[in-house]
């Protein structure tokens, strides 16, 4: 665990970068330090590898205090990403992921050996191995920033801002690929971002601070959007933090309703609507759905699936959250969300009023978890 | 002119033709090879302490600003009419176009790559070698490239002390002995040192920076 305790940052010009932060970062879980620009999560990012000193206060590494071990070998041992990657554009992809393997005196085909092994770790193609920097897309190049920083297999990593300067498809790439390896390796990791979206979206811990370096929150994400702990805060998570909240809940307990779901080749019996339900979910043969259709315009035997309405985006019971599967609902004309298993087969439909019952008592019981967090 | 006796050389300077030439790329190359020995500290020292820059800066331009021949005049109670007296100068005009160069390349090291070099646990030895200095390459051989053309054209001075002007005194033995094909020749032959060494250093820049785009290495 890292213990940031009292730490207090102040420049030569009386500036206060960060002013008496305590935090205690979790082992192989990702904090996040978030806040506006002037807010001092970077300073505070970079104290932890001293690359800024603090004025006050001490930062404690598993119990022994980070200035008791030489400043190199602490900083070896903290792999770091950086925004824009800051990759060596004089070295190829290969040995600017074996940088630290050979500043720890690994032999070079050793380190060469570990850094083609982290290219795929990372989603790169080794047959990019010799290239140089410039010839990578950004995207690629932050790739190779978080392969760099993992080649020693450090137990910390310090991301500062890594993904800001590429554009939302690239970044939401690399966000997911963030999860998977961190599920994979379970590494200890201090994420700095101005995005607060990213920040809940990653973080197992998020960090607000505001500006002057004062810790404005410390908590999980599904907390912050439940119980902003101030002004500040709830105006920094912005509009609709209910919905945004809804990503963590569960649709897995939904009831799904199976009887309006009918083939594409049913016979004229089956094209009749529940009392409830005022259409009928149209599926392929493979059990895929086309789309809503109103019993009275649906030909027994011959669907013409271009006459269909369009069923919205479907979401999987299990793997998404109830936030999709409003999403569904709300986009789907009917007001009906389709839920589909993994291979995409509609598995039934679930209503817009279902779905709200539903959230009222997620909400219930998620007061209370926050409440017994407490 | 008699071109037939273009590569006669008068005995008087007492090398042949491709004496000349050798003697001609020591004086010019020695210097150069001195002034960024000596521009290699001095501009770490720039970067490192920013307050020497400007002082230092002057105190180049100014030495820049002293012609060749008021220096000589300085140098010959010391050093004699000897090529030490003529490369001196020329080692000083060398250290004044390298250590901006050098400093400017050292800079333009991205802010992001030198956090990044210090994050991982790059000591400030190793970030000046393996970092700073390789990517500062191109502008340290553009910076060479002026210094060397210049330090090649400007050796020919040195025919005003004791003949130490290497295929400069050509245009002295031109005058004395009434053969303009020898001016000829010492005017073509230092102009096709100068390219020749240019187009070396050019291939050197790409040999040693295989890490650039390409559509910026035609400088």
């Amino acid at each position: 665990m890292i213990r940031i305790d009292q730490v207090t940052k102040r420049y030569a010009d009386g500036t206060v970068a960060v002013d008496r932060l305590s935090l205690d970062i979790p082992d192989r879980a990702i904090t996040v330090l978030v806040g506006p620009s002037g807010c001092g999560k970077t300073t505070t990012l970079r104290m932890i590898n001293r690359m800024v000193e603090p004025s006050e206060g001490t930062i404690l590494l598993d119990g022994a205090d980070i200035r008791d071990q030489p400043v190199n070998t602490l900083r070896r041992s903290m792999g770091y990403v950086i925004q824009n990657a800051g990759l060596f554009q004089h070295r190829t992809i290969l040995d600017n992921i074996a940088t630290v393997p050979r500043l720890l005196g690994w032999s070079k085909p050793k380190a060469r050996e570990r850094a083609a092994e982290l290219m795929g770790r990372v989603g790169l193609d080794t047959a990019l191995a010799k290239r140089y920097p410039y010839q990578l897309s950004g995207g690629q190049q932050q790739r190779v920033g978080v392969a760099r920083a993992l080649a020693a297999d450090p137990p910390v990593l310090l991301m500062d801002e890594p993904f800001s300067a590429v554009d939302p498809i690239v970044r939401k790439g690399l966000q997911d690929e963030l999860l998977r390896i961190q599920d994979e390796l379970g590494k200890t990791i201090v994420f700095v971002t101005h995005d607060i979206d990213e920040a809940i979206k990653l973080g197992t811990m998020v960090a607000v601070l505001r500006t002057g370096g004062h810790l404005a929150q410390y908590a999980p994400p599904a907390e912050l959007l439940t119980a902003p702990a101030d002004a500040f805060v709830e105006d920094f998570l912005g509009a609709d933090r209910g919905i945004r909240r809804l990503s963590f809940f569960p649709s897995a307990g939904l009831e799904l309703r199976t009887e309006p779901v009918v083939a594409m080749d049913a016979p004229a019996a089956r094209l009749t609507a529940p009392a409830d339900v005022p259409y009928l979910l149209v599926v392929d043969t493979d059990g895929r759905p086309l789309g809503w259709g109103a019993p009275d315009d649906l030909t027994a035997g011959a669907i013409d699936p271009a006459r269909l309405l369009n069923h919205g985006r479907p979401f999987t019971p299990g793997r998404d959250s109830l936030r999709t599967a409003l999403d569904g609902a709300v986009l789907s004309p009917t007001g009906w969300a389709v839920a589909v298993d993994d291979e995409g087969r509609a598995t039934g439909v679930v209503s817009q009023q279902v779905i709200g019952e539903a959230i009222r008592t997620a909400h219930a019981a998620g007061r209370e978890d926050v409440t017994a967090a407490r | 002119m008699n071109l037939s006796r273009f590569f006669d050389i008068p005995s008087d300077l007492q090398h042949s033709y491709a004496g000349l030439i050798g003697l001609h790329l020591r004086e010019a190359l020695i210097p150069v090879l001195a002034g960024l020995l000596l521009a290699l500290p001095l501009a770490q020292l720039c970067v490192r302490f920013k307050w020497v820059y400007p002082p230092l800066f002057g105190i180049t331009t100014v030495l820049y600003a002293i012609p060749s021949l008021a220096f000589f005049v300085v140098l010959i109670d010391y050093t004699g009419l000897s090529e030490t007296t003529v490369m001196i100068p020329l080692a000083v005009y060398s250290l004044v176009v390298l250590v901006p160069a050098i400093v400017d390349g050292v800079r333009s090291v991205p802010q992001e790559t030198l956090a990044a070099a210090t994050a991982l646990g790059l000591g400030p030895v190793r970030r000046y070698l393996q970092v700073q200095l390789p990517i500062a390459v191109p502008a340290i051989i553009a910076g060479l490239r002026v210094a060397t053309v210049s330090s090649v054209s400007l050796v020919s001075v040195g025919m005003l002390i004791g003949n130490q002007g290497a295929l400069g005194n050509l245009l002295n033995d031109a005058q004395i002995y009434h053969r303009p094909e020898l001016a000829v020749n010492s005017v073509v032959t230092t102009a096709l040192l100068a390219v020749v060494l240019d187009a070396v250093l050019v291939g050197v820049r790409m040999l040693l920076t295989p890490w650039m785009p390409k559509e910026s290495t035609a400088r």
